[in-house]
C-alpha cells in the first residue's frame, strides 16, 4: 500500500452545471469542487485541507470547448490548456493566451489541468502549503515575513499579514485580454471583470477570487476588441518546466501610425492578485513602442514596490519584462 | 460536570469511548492477524465505483474507492508495478502513463476518472513479447542510470514519437520535459529517443 494515501472523501459526479451547483449549495463550506485535481488532490494528500464532500466536475460537458460568442470567444472552465494551447482560433487571434496556457507546469499537467484550475488554484506559498497556521490558514502569524522567512517567491505589493502571490500564467492574460469570468451558483449568475475577479488578503486573506461557497467560474469570455493585438508573454521560473513564476508578463497592445493607441498590460507572482499596470498604460499610450518608451514603462511599473528581505530581485526583474513587452512585442 | 455529562451521554462520545475500549483490549490481546482482518473489513465497507477501464488493450472491471489515484489502482490493485511513485505530488513525472494515449500523472489522476479511458503503461509498449523499438534504444544508449524515471520517460517519449515520428532534439526535450531524471541523464534520453526516431518509431 503506497503512502500519503487520500483520506476518504465522498465524490460526487454530477453530470449538469445544474446539479453541481445544487451539490454546492447544499454543502456549503463542506464542499470542494475538483476538476483536473493537481492542486486539490495535494492539498488532501499533504492532509493539509479535507474535504468531506468532492463534487467531481470532469462530466459536466457544457462546461468544456471553446466557442465564438458576440465577434469574442468563450472558453469552458473545464477546458484543458493543452486545448486552449493548441485551439486553432486562440491560436490565430489571441495568441498571448495560447502562450501563456503553454508556460504553465508541464506537459502532463497541461494535458489534465483546466483553464478554471489555473485561475482559480490557490496560494503556493510553501509555508502555507506545508499546513501551517499562518494567516491565510486562520491562524495568526506570517512565516514567510519574518527576518529569516525564505520570501524570494513573494510578494512586491498589497501586502497585508499574508504576502503570498497570484501563481497563475493564464490570470494576466485574462487581464491583459479584458476576459469576463461567468461565475455561477444556485441562484444565478453573475459576470465578473478578470480584473476584479481576483481578491488581495486586505479583502479576505482565506481565498484568492470573489468565489463564495457554492459558486462555480463556469466559463471565461474574451471579448474580440484586443483580437490579433500585438501581443507579448514572458514568464521567468527558476525552471522552464514546473516552476510557478518568479514574475510573469502579458500585454496586449494595438499600434496605429507608430504610436500606441491603446494597451492592457499585467503583471503575475508581484503581488496576490494579477496586477494590472495602470500606470505603465497610461504613460506609453499615445507613445511610439521604441527604447525611450520602453524604459519609461519599465521605471513606471516598479514605482511603489515594496520588497520582502529575499525578492529584491524582483523589482529589475519587473521592469525589464515591461520594457520587452513595451519595445518587443 | 462529570456525572451530568455521564447521565447524558452522546453518540459520538459514547462510540468514542467504546472505540477506545476495543483498542486497549487490541494492544494487549489482539494478534497481529487479527488487526489486519479488522481493518480488512474496515476497508471493505468502504463503498466503492465500478469504473470499466481498458488497461494495455485488456478490457476490465474494477471496483474502486472514490480516494484512489490512477497510480494506486494500477500499482497496488492491478498489480502493475512498473508505473512509479516518486513524489506523488505531479512534480517529478515517474508515474507518467497514456490516459488516451494522452501523458498524463497517474499520482494525480482519481482512479475513477479512469472510466472509460483506455491506459497504457510500460508493461503495455513491448511488442509480442519485445521490447519497444524505443526501449531497445535507451538500453543501447545507457538512457536508464537508476533507473526510476524510465518508465515515465518512456511513456512521454512513446506519446510523442506517435503524434511526431520525426521530432527534433527540441521538440523530444519539450516533450520530455514534465519527466525529471534526478542521476541528470538527460542527454542520454534525448539521443536514445533521436537513436528510435532512426530505428523506425515508438
Amino acid at each position: 500500500m503506497s503512502k500519503d494515501m487520500m483520506p476518504h472523501f465522498e465524490l460526487f459526479q454530477p453530470d449538469s452545471e445544474e446539479t453541481a451547483l445544487d451539490l454546492l449549495s447544499r454543502f456549503g463550506d463542506e464542499g470542494w469542487p475538483v476538476a483536473g485535481g493537481h492542486d486539490s488532490l495535494s492539498w488532501f494528500k499533504d492532509r493539509a485541507k479535507y474535504a468531506a464532500n468532492v463534487v467531481d466536475l470532469t462530466g459536466i460537458a457544457s462546461m468544456r470547448g471553446i466557442r465564438e460568442v458576440d465577434g469574442g470567444i468563450e472558453i469552458g472552465a473545464l477546458t484543458t490548456l493543452t486545448e486552449i494551447e493548441n485551439n486553432d482560433i486562440v491560436q490565430s487571434r489571441y495568441g498571448l493566451l495560447a502562450q501563456a496556457a503553454g508556460h504553465v507546469a508541464s506537459p502532463q499537467i497541461r494535458n489534465v489541468g483546466t483553464l478554471g484550475g489555473n485561475l482559480n488554484q490557490d496560494a503556493r506559498c510553501w509555508y502555507y502549503r506545508y499546513g501551517v497556521d499562518c494567516y491565510r490558514a486562520g491562524g495568526n502569524t506570517c512565516y514567510a515575513d519574518t527576518p529569516e522567512g525564505q520570501n524570494r517567491e513573494h510578494c512586491l505589493w498589497g501586502a497585508d499579514r499574508c504576502v503570498a502571490v497570484s501563481p497563475s500564467d493564464v490570470a494576466p492574460a485574462m487581464v491583459a485580454l479584458d476576459a469576463t469570468m461567468i461565475v455561477r451558483s444556485a441562484s444565478g449568475t453573475r459576470e465578473v471583470a478578470a480584473e476584479d475577479y481576483f481578491i488581495g488578503p486586505d479583502i479576505d486573506i482565506e481565498r484568492m477570487t470573489v468565489l463564495e461557497p457554492g459558486e462555480l467560474l463556469t466559463a471565461v469570455r474574451i471579448p474580440g476588441d484586443w483580437a490579433n493585438a500585438q501581443f507579448y508573454f514572458e514568464k521567468v521560473a527558476d525552471r522552464n518546466t514546473w516552476d510557478f513564476p518568479l514574475v510573469n508578463i502579458a500585454s496586449a497592445m494595438v499600434v496605429e501610425n507608430g504610436t500606441i493607441s491603446r494597451i492592457r498590460i499585467a503583471a503575475g507572482a508581484v503581488q496576490c492578485t494579477p496586477r494590472r499596470l495602470t500606470v505603465v498604460e497610461e504613460v506609453v499610450t499615445g507613445s511610439a513602442p521604441d527604447e525611450e518608451t520602453a524604459a519609461l514603462a519599465g521605471q513606471a511599473a516598479v514605482r511603489g514596490a515594496t520588497p520582502l528581505n529575499f525578492n529584491h530581485f524582483k523589482i529589475p526583474l519587473l521592469e525589464n519584462l515591461v520594457k520587452r513587452a513595451i519595445r518587443d512585442a | 460536570m462529570k456525572d451530568s455529562t455521564n447521565g447524558d451521554l452522546s453518540r459520538r462520545e459514547f462510540i468514542g469511548g467504546t472505540g477506545a475500549a476495543i483498542v486497549a483490549v487490541n494492544a494487549t490481546t489482539a494478534t497481529a492477524q487479527d488487526r489486519d482482518a479488522a481493518e480488512a473489513r474496515a476497508i471493505a465497507e468502504v463503498p466503492r465505483t465500478r469504473i470499466e477501464i481498458t488497461v494495455n488493450g485488456q478490457r476490465q472491471s474494477v471496483d474502486v474507492e472514490d480516494r484512489w489515484t490512477l497510480v494506486e489502482l494500477l500499482r497496488d490493485h492491478l498489480g502493475l508495478t512498473g508505473t512509479r511513485i516518486g513524489c506523488n505530488r505531479g512534480e517529478c513525472g515517474a508515474c507518467t502513463v497514456l490516459i488516451d494515449d494522452e501523458p498524463a500523472y497517474a499520482c494525480s489522476t482519481l482512479a475513477v476518472w479512469a472510466d472509460g479511458r483506455s491506459i497504457r503503461t510500460v508493461e503495455g509498449v513491448e511488442r509480442d513479447g519485445k521490447v519497444s523499438t524505443l526501449q531497445q534504444a535507451f538500453i543501447e544508449h545507457n538512457a536508464p542510470q537508476c533507473g526510476f524515471c524510465t518508465s515515465g520517460q518512456l511513456m512521454s517519449a512513446t506519446a510523442l514519437l506517435e503524434r511526431n515520428p520525426s521530432p527534433t532534439a527540441q521538440e523530444i526535450r519539450e516533450a520530455l520535459s514534465g519527466n525529471l531524471c534526478r542521476c541528470s541523464n538527460y542527454n542520454a534520453i534525448v539521443e536514445a529517443v533521436q537513436a528510435a526516431v532512426k530505428m523506425g518509431g515508438a
